[in-house]
């Protein structure tokens, strides 16, 4: 395996030096590892490898360290169920699930509650590590439709390989069912598998 | 002059923060008493603050620095100059006084400075601006941008959320200049193409602003950091939708290809990060997808206006030697919020 170092470079450079660590591989193709800093440079190692039909995956190996690993040549089209394999964030040791329950963030005044909300679903998108799934259920319902704050924040999520998932029987009660603008319905036997299965369930 | 400018590791708007993050602090800053003749602020996405002083009369302020993104200091002078300056044609106003902003190491060779301090005063000037004074400051990277303070009448601003459905969308420079700017830097960029990015970039909005005048301008803004379709999702303002032909969008030839070869920045990244959720691309290439989400320097100005007005407008651009091009329409909210089409735009489709 050809081993590439881009540690503190930016990019380009980290695609630079991958493509040229390929071409020296020549015909008989090969393994290249590259070593990078931050989650874009994956996030632009990936494309590259997407595009180019390479099998790929990535992972993260500590605080800003993370291997991508693409496989060229007559291996890689066999293989190339792993290019699938995601690129984001998503905590991959542990199963965390957020459970939001209400349109608010603790108890007080309702309108401060709602801003707090809003404030942790976006710092929830910006964390290093994203939960596997969040959960919206009973007032929490009311996140994931039309007319919420933080639609913007989830869809950012969910496009990074986080599952939305809120409660079909809430969504009916409040008469939200043709509101919901992201993530999927869910149901009371998969709610309730989530919070069990979860390693660590946050709720705010 | 054999010393070239130390390079940052992204220049031009390819080194501005994540859109993200700048919304997550700027929500948090505490807010004074409102003030009613703030007319443009924080509050609103746009490209720069507008103070009404009088009925007839409003002062338009921008601030806008960054590292290089080119060897030559004379050119970045320009470049920086033309971008900051920018922000006050998008709004709809004259230019009247600027201020130089400037980082530069002690020991590093004067005449560089002089060089940059050249190219943006020149600008300046051209844009039929005084350079009025500035503030230096003694830091380990160059930097460069200006503080330009313009006037417009307080009726006729070009707000960036002011489109309308049925409008037409009018792009007024290629697309491209942060790829090419970042494949240069790593020596993959052709030098004629970058002969025409920094040709490009120089370029005053100046003149697309001066031909729009004639028009009822519903939105306009500059495309600059976020990229063509991060500046477009800030017009459609989270209540209008668009479909974009990409065969229509002007590109340089050259950036498609670098895309092709993966010459990508983090910024574009980020950008399409932070954008994509809202676009849905079908059949357009991924070269054309990156050159879309591209970051731009000093690029074009994006009009928002009636389908009655919008040919004549383009016409006019034409004529002044702008690559414009008509690149869509605004359309009633819906899912997609961007569509983006690989066919060329036609009237009345």
């Amino acid at each position: 395996m050809m081993r590439v170092n881009a540690m503190g470079d930016a990019c380009p450079i980290p695609v630079v030096k991958t493509k040229n660590a390929i071409q020296s591989l020549g015909e008989a193709g090969g393994m290249v590892e590259t070593l990078v800093d931050n989650e874009i440079a994956v996030q632009n190692l990936m494309k590259m490898a997407q595009q180019k039909g390479y099998s790929v995956k990535s992972e993260k190996l500590g605080a800003g360290r993370f291997q991508v690993v693409m496989t060229v040549g007559p291996g890689a089209v066999e293989d190339s169920g792993l290019a699938e394999c995601c690129i984001a964030p998503v905590s991959e040791g542990r199963n965390v699930v957020a459970a939001i329950s209400s349109g608010t963030m603790g108890t007080g005044a309702e309108e401060l509650g709602r801003t707090l909300l809003k404030g942790f679903l976006y710092a929830l998108s910006q964390q290093d590590q994203l939960p596997r799934t969040i959960l919206f259920y009973n007032g929490g319902a009311s996140i994931t439709c039309e007319g919420s704050a933080s639609l913007e924040d989830l869809k950012s999520m969910e496009a990074q390989g986080v599952e939305i998932l809120t409660c079909g029987t809430c969504l009916d009660f409040y008469g939200l069912k043709d509101q919901l603008r992201v993530g999927e319905v869910t149901n009371m036997y998969t709610i309730a598998e989530k919070l069990t299965g979860a390693d660590l369930v946050v709720k705010p | 002059m054999e010393e070239k400018i130390t390079f940052c590791t992204g220049g031009g708007c390819t080194a501005k923060l994540g859109a993200g993050i700048l919304e997550h602090v700027l929500a948090r800053l505490p807010k004074g008493p409102a003030d009613p003749d703030l007319l443009v602020g924080y509050d609103s996405r746009d490209d720069a603050a507008v103070y009404r002083v009088s009925e007839d009369l409003a002062v338009v302020q921008t601030l806008d620095f960054f590292p290089p993104m080119v060897d030559d200091p004379y050119t970045f002078g320009r470049i920086a100059a033309a971008n900051a300056l920018s922000d006050i044609y998008a709004m709809g106003g004259t230019v009247k006084t600027a201020l130089n902003i400037v980082c530069f190491p002690e020991q590093m060779d004067l005449n560089l400075l002089g060089e940059i301090l050249r190219g943006g005063s020149e600008k300046v000037i051209e844009a039929g601006g005084t350079l009025a004074g500035g503030h230096s400051i003694a830091d380990s990277g160059v930097k460069y941008g200006l503080s330009v303070t313009g006037l417009v009448h307080p009726d006729k601003i070009y707000p960036n959320n002011g489109g309308q459905p049925g409008d037409c969308l009018i792009l007024t420079k290629k697309l491209g200049v942060g790829i090419l700017c970042t494949a240069h830097r790593v020596g993959e960029a052709p030098a004629e193409a970058m002969d025409a990015a920094i040709s490009s970039m120089t370029t005053l909005n100046k003149y697309a602003a001066g031909c729009c005048r004639a028009y009822d301008i519903h939105a306009c803004t500059d495309v600059t950091g976020f990229g063509f379709l991060g500046h477009l999702h800030e017009m459609m303002d989270g209540r209008l939708s668009c479909h974009v032909h990409a065969g229509s969008v002007p590109v340089f030839p050259q950036a498609l290809d670098c895309a092709g070869e993966f010459l990508l920045t983090a910024a574009g990244q980020r950008n399409r990060n932070h954008t994509g959720p809202f676009v849905r691309f079908e059949g357009v290439p991924f070269a054309m997808e990156e050159v879309l989400f591209d970051p731009q320097t000093s690029g074009g100005l994006l009009i928002a206006l009636s389908p009655a007005e919008a040919p004549k407008l383009l016409a006019d651009l034409k004529e002044t030697g702008a690559p414009a091009a008509m690149v869509g329409r605004i359309e009633a909210r819906r899912e997609p919020e961007i569509l983006v089409t690989n066919d060329e735009y036609k009237e009345d489709a």
